[in-house]
This record gives structure tokens, C-alpha cells and sequence, in this order.
């Protein structure tokens, strides 16, 4: 693991270098419509949900050898002030991962009407704006079945950064799903903290994890970014099993992860960076859930062993009836709240 | 043994914090090297980008302000002999009374925002502050400790507040914005040159604050007062000090001026409450506290510093892709512990320095 992370750093920082180069260009005047990505808060190497659309990002990078830039940013006043940067520079989409961007991006998406902006898990409604929303409660609903078929104690827990409704549509979803699969389901539910510092706090989710699993849990769903490994680390040295989120998490633990409720950011980066490119970059609302492969339960080599063809049989049957619309999935940013707990 | 003779003033309140940041600057510049980057270039990206045009001014400023309204609770405090470190829970609890004002207030006119967010920011903050120093003042709980508890409290309950009772419908943990009509003005407005800056018309209430803490510690009873406690309790008591009453309205004072943080973040330029909108500035307060030395023109050039290093440190960020937003972070975290945890580390140095040469007293300071 620690290899990879090194690895990954490497590549990170050789693709910053090339970034650079290519924006000290910009700076002294050449207009290039090179594609730009501003990080939230969390920053780019979170593990989860940046990292996810800095992949994407270079998955654009390398399937067309282009460039493109990012930052990363320390204050909620410098959020304008770095998309009216790109913007001045002539980048062009500039993608913003993260709901926390869309009051910034409506300001400076009418400053900048000839410049195409894309926003992930918000909706700001204008011409040169694509917004892309995820249905997380699809996979969540998926992966809570899985987390139920694979219980024995009939408990299964989900450990969340704090308490706002896109997180509780995680929530929400994971507990439908595990219902769906066995009526009888305990779901524990806890948040890590008070705000957006609970998505790097990794020991508080370890211990919430342990928590978890002495009242029981030998699921854990862990939906908190870059904190939720402390809980994948608690279930799989109590030989439990762990959920990952966002990223496909579950080369972390072999053996101890169930699966991953993937969110496709990556796409999202990817779609808007090479529609761009190809001239066809279309603003608007995007919502990419089951069906358009936004949201997935990851199966690959390393999960492989712990799904039973049982779990696989029922797992497609969910798959089926979600996409044919046989089972709709509460959202519950819907009506702020969850018909079941 | 010959008594050492104290360091000229001018020494300690002004060569030793430039010094102190001075070095900082070294070390942070062999960071810089360390990744491969020009540290000499690094520097001029960061103070162009703090001071070299409108833009870059009005960042800077409209940071400082910030950093003078915490950094000036910090000091009111440390002036009685208290240690306010919850200049964060106090701004983001003043973050709701401001809001709720201005988003009351909003389709009236600007000044009405100001005014009432201004007078609920400080009343927020201010009874934020006052708990625990009524629990310092009255049962002895240490105020160290109740104030960066009530850091955690306020976040726990502001994350309630943002996320299920005054959350905009839709949105995830953030108010409704202000209308048009009742957005304060920006200085751009006026001044051309500030372009797109978040500067606004808060910043004289940060000027106006510099001047009310002047004049309350150095030339009312009340700061002879807060002096004398901070400076000697048992002497305070026995010339019929309360310092009961004295710590309550010291800390009702300092949460005030923390919660005025509220006006020109919140409401001045985002124009919503988000969850964490204070993002560590009631922090960086302390820092500018301690080397500004308490006083409010020390105070309001650290303010500056911090400021720069906020703005520069994103031109940096951008410039210098290279140059990481940690990496930006750690130099301003060295500009802190020279500065604040390490300041009189030059004391012993200078102090043999000034006492060698010649054998005249020095005119001590006061």
C-alpha cells in the first residue's frame, strides 16, 4: 500500500512539473484553452473524492497528451478569486468538485459567459454551466444489500464525516438496500464529527469503527472521504469487513473489503475535459446514477473471493430492477429525511 | 552581579519581531530549495502577489481585518491575565447572529445590514465568550480550557444549525445568500483599483476597533482596571478590583471583537454561513496577538503580515504549481512559531549585544 501511495505521489508531482511549465506560458499572455481543476477543500490527494477528479483529469492528460492545470485552494474567499484566475487565463471548462463551489461559480460563470464551467454535486443553472449530480443512494442501496447478505450478527454499521443531506442520502440508501435484503437488519449510524475537517479525521473514525464492531458490526460502511480509512483499518484488524467509498477502495484491505460504492468523479472531470476538446461540451444538468454507470458496487480480483454467488444473484436482481425502474430508491435530499433507519 | 540593562525599545518591539520573520522567511525559502524551486523567486511571487497590484492589496486587506478583529480578542483578553483561545468558536457562533440579522434585513438597505449584523455578531460572540468567564470567574474552570472546549461545542452546534434548522432548501450546510439590496459595499465599488477583491466597507470597523482597544486599555478606568488584574491579581483585589465583573466584561469584550469577524467574512463577502467558514482565522488571531505585542498598531501589522501571507501564498500556489498548498501552509506555520512560540529566542543574543558597547544607560522602557 505504502508503495503505491508513494508511486502515486511521484506521478503526482511529475504531472504538477508539467502543469507548471505549461501555465507559465499562460501567464505571460498566450490564450491556450487549456481544461483547469480546482480542488475543495479537502484537497487533491484526499484518497476519495478530489483524488477521484484529479484521475480523472489524468485520464484526459494521458489519453490526448495535453496539459492541464490545478490548485488547490486555502480559504472559502479565494474560491472566486482562483476561477476568475483560469477564466482571465483563458481555461476553459474549469471543473469544481465539490457543492461547497457553486455559489462562487454562479457569481463568476456571468462574469465569464464565454468560458465553460462544470460543477459535481451541485446544480448552478446557467448557460455555460454543466452541472453533474450523482445518485449515490443507488450504489449506497447496493452496497448495503451486500453489507446485509454478508452479515452473520445481523448488524451492520455506516460511519459518515457529519451530519448534511448529501451524506445522509449515503446513509439513507445503504439502510434501503440492507432492508431490501434482509428485513431484520440492524444498521448502526455515526458521524465522525461537526464539519469538514471530520473528512481527514482518520483516528476518530478508527475509533468509531471499533465502536462499531464491539457493538456488533461486522459490516462497516465508511462514506467520509479520506477518514473513512480509520474505519476500514478498525474492521479489517477485527476481521470484519469494510465498505469503501467514492474511489474504488478495496485493494486497501484485501480479504476485509466487501466492496466499494463507487462515485464516478473521474467521469465527470474526464466527460467534461474531453467534450471540451471534441466541441461538444453541452451545459445543463447531468445526473448519472446506476444506469449510466455514475454510481456501481465494485467487484474486481481483490473482492472477488468474499461475494457468494448467492449475493452476486441477488446483487443482479437489484441492478435489474433499479435500472427498469422496479425499485426506486428514496432520495432523501428529496424531503430531508429517510422512510427508513 | 551587575544587573543586566533592559533592550531599548525600538529593539524589542520592532527588530526582534523583523528578525523573527526574517528567519522565517529563511527557513521557509530552504523548503522552497528543497523542492527544486527558487526561493528568491518564491519570495517576490508572494510579496507581488500580496502588495503589487489592487487585486493582490484588497486580499490582503480584507484578510488583515479578519486577523485585527481575532488578534485583538486575543490581546483585550491577555491584557487581564486571560488566555482566550476560542476566538473560533466565537466568530462562528457570531457567524449565525450576523447572518440571521442580515438575512432579516436584507431587502431595507445596507446600512441597516451593517449596523444589525454588526450589533448581532458582537452580541453573539460576545455571550459565546461570556460562559466560560463566568466559569472562570465564578468556579475557578481554567479559561484555557472552556474556551477551546467551546470551540467544539460551537462547531457541533453551528454544523446543527447550518445543516438542519436555517439550511437554504436544496443546498447541504449553508444558509440562503443576502439579496442584492442588502449586500455591504465593496471598496471596488470605489476604488477602482481593487477590482475583484473582497475588501469591503467592514475594514473601517476593523480601524474603528484598533481605536476602541487604544483607548479602553490605555486611557479608561476600565482597561487600568483589566491592567492591574492582568498585571497583579492580589494587588487588584486589594485596591477593590472585582475580578469577577472584571473577567466577565473582559471576555464579553474579547468575544465581541472576535464575533465582528462574522461582518467581514460572512456577511461582507460571502454573503451566506457555511459549516467552518471561520477556517482557523480565531487561531491565527493568537498568533497575531503575541507579535504585535498587545497593542493595537503591533496588532494591526501582523495583521498585515498574516494577510500578505494568506494572498501571497495563493499567488504562490498558483505561480508555482510546484510549490503545494502544504508547502505554503508550513511557511506560514514557521512565520508562527518564530514569531509567537519562539519570539525572545534573539532576547539573550541582543541583550549582550546592547550591553557591551558603550557603559550609558539606556532610557528603559515602559
Amino acid at each position: 500500500m505504502n508503495t503505491k501511495i508513494l508511486s502515486k505521489g511521484l506521478a503526482a508531482r511529475a504531472g504538477i512539473l508539467a502543469g507548471g511549465v505549461a501555465l507559465g506560458a499562460l501567464l505571460v499572455g498566450s490564450a491556450l484553452a487549456e481544461p483547469a481543476l480546482i480542488y475543495d477543500a479537502a484537497g487533491k490527494n484526499d484518497k476519495s473524492f478530489n483524488e477521484m477528479a484529479w484521475n480523472g483529469a489524468e485520464m484526459y492528460a494521458a489519453a490526448n497528451n495535453l496539459p492541464y492545470s490545478d490548485l488547490e485552494i486555502q480559504t472559502d474567499a479565494q474560491r472566486e478569486q482562483a476561477l476568475r484566475r483560469f477564466a482571465r487565463s483563458g481555461a476553459s471548462p474549469i471543473v469544481v468538485p465539490g457543492f461547497t463551489w457553486a455559489e462562487p461559480v454562479s457569481v463568476v460563470a456571468q462574469e465569464f459567459p464565454d468560458t465553460n464551467f462544470a460543477i459535481i454535486d451541485a446544480v448552478v443553472d446557467l448557460p455555460n454551466v454543466r452541472s453533474v449530480l450523482f445518485k449515490e443512494q443507488e450504489g449506497s442501496y447496493l452496497v448495503g444489500a451486500l453489507a446485509a447478505l454478508k452479515s452473520e450478527t445481523g448488524t451492520i454499521g455506516f460511519v459518515t464525516a457529519f451530519d448534511f443531506p448529501l451524506l445522509q442520502a449515503f446513509g439513507c440508501g445503504y439502510v434501503q438496500g440492507a432492508k431490501a435484503a434482509n428485513a431484520d437488519i440492524e444498521v448502526l449510524q455515526n458521524f465522525i464529527g461537526t464539519g469538514f475537517e471530520a473528512f481527514g479525521d482518520i483516528n476518530t473514525a478508527g475509533e468509531i469503527g471499533r465502536s462499531q464492531v464491539e457493538r456488533g458490526a461486522d459490516v462497516i460502511f465508511a462514506a467520509a472521504g479520506g477518514a473513512g480509512e480509520g474505519a476500514l483499518q478498525a474492521a479489517a484488524d477485527a476481521g470484519v469487513y469494510g465498505i469503501g467509498v467514492d474511489s474504488n477502495q478495496n485493494y486497501l484491505f484485501p480479504g476485509n473489503m466487501l466492496t466499494s460504492m463507487v462515485k464516478r468523479v473521474d467521469i465527470a472531470v474526464l466527460n467534461a475535459f474531453q467534450d471540451e476538446l471534441d466541441g461538444n461540451f453541452t451545459a445543463g444538468v447531468q445526473v448519472l446514477g446506476l444506469a449510466e454507470g455514475g454510481v456501481s458496487a465494485a467487484m474486481d480480483e481483490f473482492n472477488a473471493p468474499l461475494i457468494t454467488p448467492e449475493m452476486q444473484a441477488v446483487l443482479d436482481d437489484f441492478i435489474a430492477k433499479i435500472n427498469s425502474g422496479e425499485i426506486v430508491v428514496h432520495d432523501y435530499r428529496s424531503d430531508n429525511s429517510c422512510p427508513v433507519s | 552581579m551587575r544587573a543586566q540593562k533592559p533592550l531599548p525599545r525600538w529593539v524589542d518591539i520592532a527588530l526582534m519581531p523583523a528578525l523573527n520573520v526574517a528567519l522565517a522567511f529563511v527557513v521557509g525559502g530552504l523548503a522552497v530549495a528543497a523542492v527544486g524551486e527558487d526561493p528568491f523567486r518564491a519570495m517576490q511571487v508572494l510579496i507581488f502577489g500580496a502588495f503589487g497590484y489592487g487585486e493582490g492589496w484588497g486580499f490582503t486587506l480584507h484578510f488583515a481585518t479578519s486577523f485585527v478583529f481575532t488578534g485583538l480578542a486575543v490581546a483585550v483578553a491577555y491584557h487581564a491575565g486571560l488566555f482566550n483561545i476560542g476566538g473560533e468558536g466565537q466568530a462562528y457562533v457570531a457567524g449565525l447572529g450576523a447572518i440571521m440579522v442580515a438575512l432579516w434585513l436584507d431587502q431595507t438597505h445596507w446600512v441597516f445590514v451593517l449596523v444589525g449584523s454588526t450589533l448581532a455578531a458582537m452580541t453573539f460572540g460576545a455571550i459565546w465568550a461570556m460562559i466560560p468567564g463566568y466559569l472562570q470567574a465564578k468556579r475557578g474552570s481554567h479559561i484555557v480550557i472552556t474556551t477551546i472546549m467551546f470551540n467544539f461545542i460551537a462547531s457541533a452546534f453551528m454544523s446543527y444549525m447550518l445543516a438542519q434548522v436555517i439550511t437554504r432548501p436544496g443546498a447541504n450546510a449553508e444558509t440562503e445568500t443576502i439579496a442584492e439590496t442588502g449586500r455591504l459595499p465593496l471598496l471596488s465599488e470605489y476604488f477602482s483599483a481593487f477590482t475583484y477583491s473582497p475588501l469591503n466597507i467592514t475594514f473601517f470597523i476593523g480601524i474603528l476597533a484598533l481605536i476602541f482597544v487604544y483607548v479602553l486599555i490605555w486611557r479608561t478606568k476600565l482597561g487600568y482596571q483589566i491592567r492591574t488584574l492582568g498585571a497583579n491579581p492580589e494587588a487588584a483585589r486589594y485596591a477593590g478590583i472585582s475580578a469577577v465583573a472584571i473577567i466577565i466584561i473582559v471576555m464579553a469584550i474579547s468575544g465581541a471583537l472576535a464575533g465582528l469577524m462574522a461582518v467581514n467574512e460572512a456577511v461582507g463577502v460571502q454573503k451566506r454561513l457555511g459549516v467552518g467558514y471561520v477556517q482557523g482565522f480565531g487561531f491565527v488571531g493568537i498568533a497575531v496577538a503575541f507579535m504585535g505585542r498587545a497593542h493595537p498598531i503591533g496588532i494591526a501589522l501582523a495583521a498585515l503580515l498574516f494577510g500578505a501571507l494568506y494572498q501571497g501564498g495563493q499567488e504562490l500556489a498558483f505561480v508555482m504549481p510546484s510549490v503545494s498548498s502544504d508547502l505554503v501552509v508550513v511557511i506560514q506555520a514557521l512565520v508562527i512559531l518564530f514569531t509567537g512560540a519562539m519570539s525572545e529566542m534573539f532576547k539573550p543574543v541582543l541583550l549582550r549585544l546592547f550591553n557591551r558597547g558603550n557603559g550609558e544607560p539606556e532610557p528603559a522602557g515602559d
